[in-house]
């Protein structure tokens, strides 16, 4: 436990640091949702409609974002290959970094939806359930999101091909959470998608390290 | 303990680079791999670690702890120094010292055998290229493990350097430790010799 526990401190050390990718992240989702408006036109009705799509997209732009760090960063300066070799077994290793990858980039933006709801005219109880439903969902993100970044540390300079590999993966989340949210908005059945949207976040979390893990034990070299 | 490899044989992209490659290192020993360069010393040193998969032959620890596979009763010391920039000197060595586990020892310690104690909250980001390589000797002190692979241990390290080093190898293998590094210059210690591509 102290060995996954120092490699999910390190990580969010890194992250919340100078030049780390915690902040770019909420800035980015910020960004993009800040852009909204300017796109859509000045039509409170219409923004109201789309605004939990707008959150749940500007959300799972932004984790993607800086998912490309997850492995690559290790593997271009050699920690990966001590973490592989190390004596925690590397499904753990994986989940612990995303984990911390979660911990200090994906907390932050559901953090600031709250504030970003109220550009995009929702009021509280909207705001809520976007919030709590990017709360259930954005680990499945994370979560699936590490097959790609391992992926791409095992194709060499995969950066750009993460986006392409890891945004189909992410359509069901988005489906579900975006349905959660409206449910709760319009006054439909929450528990169905919300539920749903729950089990899409716990099977990608056996999934994912397990996918991970094989992909960079048998993309060493 | 015992380390044997009996006809490992590697490929990369498709060309061989050797083959029918034995070899055995003891406790107390240390095995020098010579050879020109891309003869596969660093790539023998990684599937010794675990890191590439070989196309032929066996490479096994014998006498080491049952338990443990041998990648985890080693410690690779490679090219990249596994070193955050963002981190402090410190963080970086208390870090490795937690995540490998095993016998810990005191990090501070570590930074002084090394040299380094007066630089322990300094980022890495502004340590030299021969500091980084202090650091990284430090991580095979303050977790201990029995073999060490190191590739072109002193690289980078000045004269004095190269004597400490020579004097914490000397302790490793007075404790049964053994040794396997890649090198180019004599590493100051009595070795045996592995040569491989002996064609150039």
């Amino acid at each position: 436990m102290t060995a996954l526990a120092a490699l999910i401190r390190r990580d969010i050390k890194i992250a919340l640091r100078v030049g780390g990718g915690a902040l770019i992240g909420v800035l980015f989702f910020l960004t993009v949702v800040v852009l909204m408006p300017f796109a859509v036109g000045p039509d409170l009705a219409l923004l109201t409609r789309l605004g939990p799509a707008i959150l749940w997209l500007g959300a799972l732009l932004a984790s993607l974002l800086t998912l490309d760090r997850l492995f690559m960063a290790d593997h271009d300066d050699g920690s990966l290959d001590l973490i592989v070799m190390g004596r925690v077994p590397l499904e753990l290793a994986c989940a612990a970094k995303a984990l911390a990858h979660w911990l200090a980039a994906g907390l932050p933006l559901i953090i600031a939806t709250p504030v970003l709801g109220l550009l995009l005219n929702l009021d509280a109880v909207s705001t809520s359930a976007v919030a709590l439903t990017l709360l259930a969902g954005t680990p499945a993100l994370t979560f699936t999101g590490m097959i790609g970044a391992a992926l791409a540390v095992t194709l060499h300079r995969g950066g750009l091909l993460l986006a392409v590999l890891v945004l189909p993966l992410s359509i069901p989340v988005l489906i579900f959470g975006v349905a959660a949210s409206q449910a709760a908005i319009s006054g439909l059945s929450f528990g169905a998608p919300f539920s749903i949207l729950c089990a899409l976040s716990l099977v990608s979390f056996v999934i994912g390290p397990f996918a991970a893990a094989a992909s960079l034990r048998h993309g060493l070299d | 303990m015992r380390l044997l490899g009996r006809g490992v044989r590697c490929v990369r992209g498709g060309r061989e680079v050797f083959c029918d490659l034995d070899f055995e290192a003891c406790s107390g020993e240390v095995l020098a791999v010579t050879g020109p360069n891309g003869s596969g010393k660093t790539s023998l040193l990684r599937m010794i670690a675990g890191l590439l998969t070989m196309a032929g032959g066996s490479i096994g620890l014998e006498g080491g702890e049952t338990e443990l596979t041998l990648p985890e009763q080693a410690h690779y010391l490679g090219h990249r120094d596994a070193l955050k920039p963002a981190l402090s000197v410190m963080e970086n060595l208390s870090f490795w010292r937690d995540f490998l586990g095993g016998e810990a020892f005191d990090a501070r310690q570590s930074l002084a055998a090394v040299g380094l104690d007066h630089a322990a909250q300094l980022p890495a980001a502004y340590l030299s290229a021969g500091q980084r390589r202090r650091l990284s000797l430090a991580r095979l002190l303050a977790a201990r493990r029995p073999v060490w692979l190191l590739d072109e241990p002193t690289s980078a390290l000045d004269a004095a350097g190269q004597t400490m080093f020579a004097a914490l190898m000397g302790d490793h293998l007075s404790r049964g430790g053994l040794i396997i590094a890649a090198t180019h210059a004599p590493l100051g210690l009595a070795t045996r010799e592995l040569r491989i591509g002996g064609a150039a």
